[in-house]
């Protein structure tokens, strides 16, 4: 349909963008006008949602239809817009915050759901625009205004609680990952179905290197298994090392290959594993990876697709509603 | 055995009456109290009498039996000329046990019928009841007794059918359906009809419940109770039918849809009593779509995300269901979209008694939302309005470019009345105009200058991308704004949008009564068959009284003040402590009296006139 090539300039507004210099949501903007671009579909055809907080400004800085809503309930809107126009490439975005704590209500119901939407939480465990609080998926222990003897909430785990609600394409990718993170999106984008993508995302004025060095060029590969399907969860600067099961804690831990096991040991990822997405996604311990990637991916009818037929119906003609009104009237 | 001792019914006489009836049934939320008055009504309509219907039941759904907290009743006032309430007090109370009579006993005229299933009131029943004594022994006052066992004339009656014990004496209520039936010359066939229909698959209890609507009527038959046969309605000539304040609501919503041409898209979380219209809405299927959302904050955005995309979002619930929309309100107000809210009041704050009716939220429609955010508040008067009255809220909300609320509540949702169905043809259209503005200087928050409706462009629109929000915006430019003048400026464009709306809505109009004179009766919602009722029969005792009723609470209509002139006094009359008084005391610096009630029931009309005699009289 769409023969003009498009590039990332015609999702870009004449809108300034108002985030602090080096904060990690210009990259994830970025990032996501050239997945946009890439996907090729016309900006009309293209609506972002959002809640509040640093991240709920992406829809202003894009030149796609766009509402900036409430706090914690982009996912709620969007829901309604998806299922009045299913046609349109509905994209929710919020961080923390509004996915996780205001709202995490409608995060776990749009997922079980299973609406056609894609949602991106920007994950920068902190509360950037109300000033640097610690947020639900802080660590416990953060400093910040609200808690500066640190905070004593144990954090979430945002794409465990994914899969447990119910999601059917979990992900994860950082802000910075340039060679990641746009791959990740289009697989997003082009799954049916809720798509749930967990963006580390930094926070350079309240919460800088909070993921630790996981996008950092020379350390990242040391601490992040980029998870691919059918492949070994191998990592490490020179892939030495990789992931396999340990019986005696059932879960995963990371072994040197070669020293601590052989290769052919190594686990394989199978993205359309439940079990294997959350032992990935909540696996810990001395020297444990953050497994990023397509954790999960298994799709199955969308919300749409499981409702009756007449729920798809057009508004009713005139005489058609003459006989609902009549209905079990007595005519004499 | 009618037992002679107990039994007074020398004084009930056979007659054709122009007088209204009004029946009164009592029972165990089990014994089918509700599903009894529903049959009642149905060959009540089939007569073409005219009837409005109050349903009381409890919160809980199957409370201990026996006890008093888990009676439920059933009133219906019935007659050949117009209805508008339930009646004040039943002629005839059948209280299914003890604890039925105990709590409904006072719901009876002075010289009223009260039937009583004498195989309830054992030891067990009475104490349960929390009665001492018999309360038959020493009879029951002004009132006429009549004991029946009809427990056990149900059984006997039931006792071929083959049904177990236990569908035996839930069949009680056909057994009471027979008998009353027969005492106001009422057809059974439609009641008949309507067995065969839904016992088809339990050949049985459809059998049993049969047997014990004939064994009842035949009773009233055998024992020669009188009949007091309503004399015969006038002949209708238009189609009509049953409905309740939800039904009608439920029709309302399907027919924006249908007379828009959007699609209906309504969003709800359960709440009683609100819920019925989300199953309402449900079965109707084709051309609604109805969401089922995790809570009431999401339906209410699920139905702001839709109207977004186009459709028309509408969101019902009750009581702490709008508390909870408030903040989804005032993005509908920021983002100018269309959004019909609809609230079934009920009896708070907090739980209060869900069940229970009560106009205590109108100051929260009007106020309740931070900053300046105002919004049209509407009002149905009966059930039947409550069709017309999601019509006038569409059209509002379109042509307004504004979310809307609706109040209802728990008595017009669940009461009944004879409709006359509109003409679908008739209907008004409430297609909004779809017309593009001009591509080149174009942005969301251009108005239309009479309405000052801004333009309603839709997501998929080629050339229109825009972004909406509930940050301030430029009014020239629709971006993000924090100038001083500018917020200052929109605030007033957003309040004299409101403002025009009653400009292209009729001024107000005196309801019944004088045009001129002492006292006018100012009232809302469902209040209005009482006030009605109560105004009129001042007006025949040659009284000066008026009575004003509002359907359009926000903005309120032009010529109020007017209308209130001619007055000497003005008192407005609500089931709350006085929040239509507060908006009318000042917006017109009336001094308007109150006349409020605030217990979870609807309005005596002999209250009604007793406070407005008192007032005349001051
Ligand atoms: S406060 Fe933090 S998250 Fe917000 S814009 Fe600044 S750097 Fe980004």
């Amino acid at each position: 349909m769409n023969e003009i090539a498009l590039s990332a300039k015609d999702f870009t507004t004449d809108q300034e963008v108002r985030w602090c210099p080096g904060c990690g949501d210009y990259a994830i903007l970025k990032a996501v006008r050239k997945v946009l671009a890439d996907i090729g579909r016309p900006p009309h055809e293209v609506a972002f949602v959002s809640g509040i907080g640093c991240a709920a400004r992406f829809p202003y800085y894009l030149s796609t239809y766009g509402f900036h809503t409430i706090h914690g309930r982009a996912a709620a809107v969007a829901s309604g817009l998806k299922l009045a126009r299913p046609e349109l490439d509905v994209w929710v975005v919020g961080g923390d915050g509004d996915f996780l704590s205001i709202g995490g209500n409608h995060t776990i119901h749009v997922l079980r759901r299973n609406i056609d939407l894609n949602l991106l939480l920007f994950n920068n465990a902190i509360y950037g625009l109300t000033k640097g609080q610690y947020s639900p998926t802080s660590a416990i222990g953060t400093r910040s205004p609200s808690s500066p003897e640190g905070s004593a909430d144990s954090p979430i785990n945002a794409a465990s609680l994914a899969l447990g609600s119910g999601a059917r394409f979990v992900a994860r990718s950082a802000d910075t990952l340039q060679d990641h993170l746009p791959e990740i999106l289009k697989r997003a984008q082009a799954h049916k179905g809720a798509s749930f993508v967990e963006i580390f995302q930094n926070c350079i004025v309240y919460n800088d290197n909070a993921f630790g060095p996981i996008t950092d060029k020379t350390a990242g590969p040391d601490v992040v298994v980029r998870a691919e399907h059918g492949e070994p969860l191998i990592f490490g600067k020179d892939r030495e090392k990789g992931l396999v099961f340990d019986p005696e804690r059932n879960q995963f831990k990371p072994v040197v290959i070669g020293d601590e096991a052989t290769r052919d040991q190594i686990a394989h990822h199978d993205e359309t594993s439940l079990t294997l997405a959350q032992a990935l996604a909540v696996m810990d311990g001395p020297g444990a990876p953050m497994v990023l990637g397509v954790l999960y991916c298994a799709p199955e009818a969308t919300y749409r697709e499981r409702l009756p037929e007449n729920y798809r119906t057009k508004p009713l003609d005139r005489s058609a509603l003459s006989d609902l009104l009549l209905g079990a009237a007595a005519s004499r | 055995m009618l037992d002679k001792t107990k039994n007074d019914t020398t004084k009930i006489e056979a007659k054709r009456t122009q007088e209204p009836i009004v029946v009164r049934f009592a029972g165990d939320s089990g014994d089918g109290v509700q599903l009894l008055g529903a049959q009642f009504v149905r060959s009540a309509a089939d007569s073409e009498l005219n009837f409005f219907t109050f349903p009381d039941y409890p919160a809980e759904i199957r409370a201990p039996a026996g006890t008093t907290f888990g009676i439920s009743a059933f009133q219906i006032q019935f007659n050949s000329d117009t209805v508008l309430t339930p009646g004040d007090a039943a002629d005839v109370l059948i209280a299914f046990n003890p604890a039925a009579l105990k709590t409904n006993l006072t719901e009876v005229k002075t010289g009223g019928l009260v039937v009583v299933d004498e195989g309830t009131f054992n030891k067990r029943g009475l104490k349960k009841a929390g009665y001492d004594a018999d309360p038959r022994d020493a009879g029951l006052g002004e009132h006429q007794l009549l004991s029946i066992d009809i427990s056990k004339r149900t059984l006997e009656a039931v006792a071929e059918t083959g049904v177990g014990r236990k569908q035996a004496v839930m069949a009680r209520n056909f057994w009471v359906l027979g008998l009353v039936l027969w005492m106001y010359g009422q057809n059974r066939k439609p009641v008949n009809n309507w067995i065969d229909k839904k016992f088809a698959k339990t050949p049985d209890v459809l059998a049993a419940n049969k047997a014990a609507l004939n064994a009842g009527h035949a009773y009233g038959e055998t024992m020669e109770l009188a009949v007091q046969s309503p004399a015969s309605p006038l002949h209708v000539s238009e189609p009509y039918r049953v409905i309740t304040g939800t039904d009608a609501m439920a029709l309302g919503i399907a027919a924006i849809s249908s007379l828009s041409g959007l699609e209906t898209f309504y969003c709800s979380y359960p709440i009683t009593p609100a819920s019925a219209l989300l199953h309402a809405l449900a079965k109707i299927g084709s051309g609604i779509r109805t969401f089922q959302a995790e809570d009431e904050i999401a339906a209410v955005c699920a139905a702001i995300g839709a109207s977004y995309g186009g459709a028309i979002g509408v969101s019902a619930g009750s009581g702490p269901s709008l508390a909870l929309k408030t903040e989804a309100l005032g993005l509908a107000v920021a983002a100018e979209l269309p959004l019909i809210v609809i609230n079934v009041q009920r009896a708070g704050p907090s739980t209060g008694m869900p069940t229970k009716t009560e106009q205590a939220d109108l100051l929260m429609a009007v106020f309740g939302r931070h900053g300046e955010a105002p919004l049209p508040v509407l009002a149905p008067a009966t059930p039947g309005e409550c069709f017309d009255i999601m019509l006038d809220a569409a059209k509002i909300a379109i042509e307004a470019m504004t979310p809307v609320i609706v109040l209802s509540d728990a008595y017009l949702a669940n009461a009944a009345e004879k409709w006359i169905v509109p003409d679908a043809e008739k209907l008004p259209d409430l297609r909004p105009s779809r017309d593009l503005p001009d591509e080149s200087n174009y942005h969301p928050y251009l108005r239309d200058d009479v309405t000052l409706a801004r333009n309603w462009i839709i997501p998929g629109t080629p050339g229109f991308v825009h972004r909406i929000g509930g940050l301030e915006k430029a009014h020239d430019s629709g971006d993000i704004s924090y100038d001083p003048n500018n917020h200052d400026k929109m605030v007033a464009l957003r309040a004299e949008k409101i403002a025009r709306i009653s400009e292209r809505c009729p001024p107000a109009e005196i309801e019944t009564g004088a045009e001129e004179g002492d006292v006018l009766v100012i009232g809302w919602g469902s209040t209005y068959g009482a006030l009605k009722t109560a105004v009129d029969n001042l007006d025949e005792a040659g009284h000066a009284v008026g009575h004003l009723h509002l359907r359009r609470l926000w903005p309120l209509p032009r010529g109020i003040e007017k209308i209130a002139s001619r007055f000497k006094k003005v008192i407005v009359a609500e089931l709350n402590h006085g929040h239509l008084r507060r908006l009318i005391r000042s917006e017109y610096l009336i001094p308007a009296e109150a006349l409020n009630r605030v217990s979870g029931q609807p309005f005596k009309i002999a209250d009604v006139e007793a406070e407005i005699h008192q007032l005349l009289n001051r």
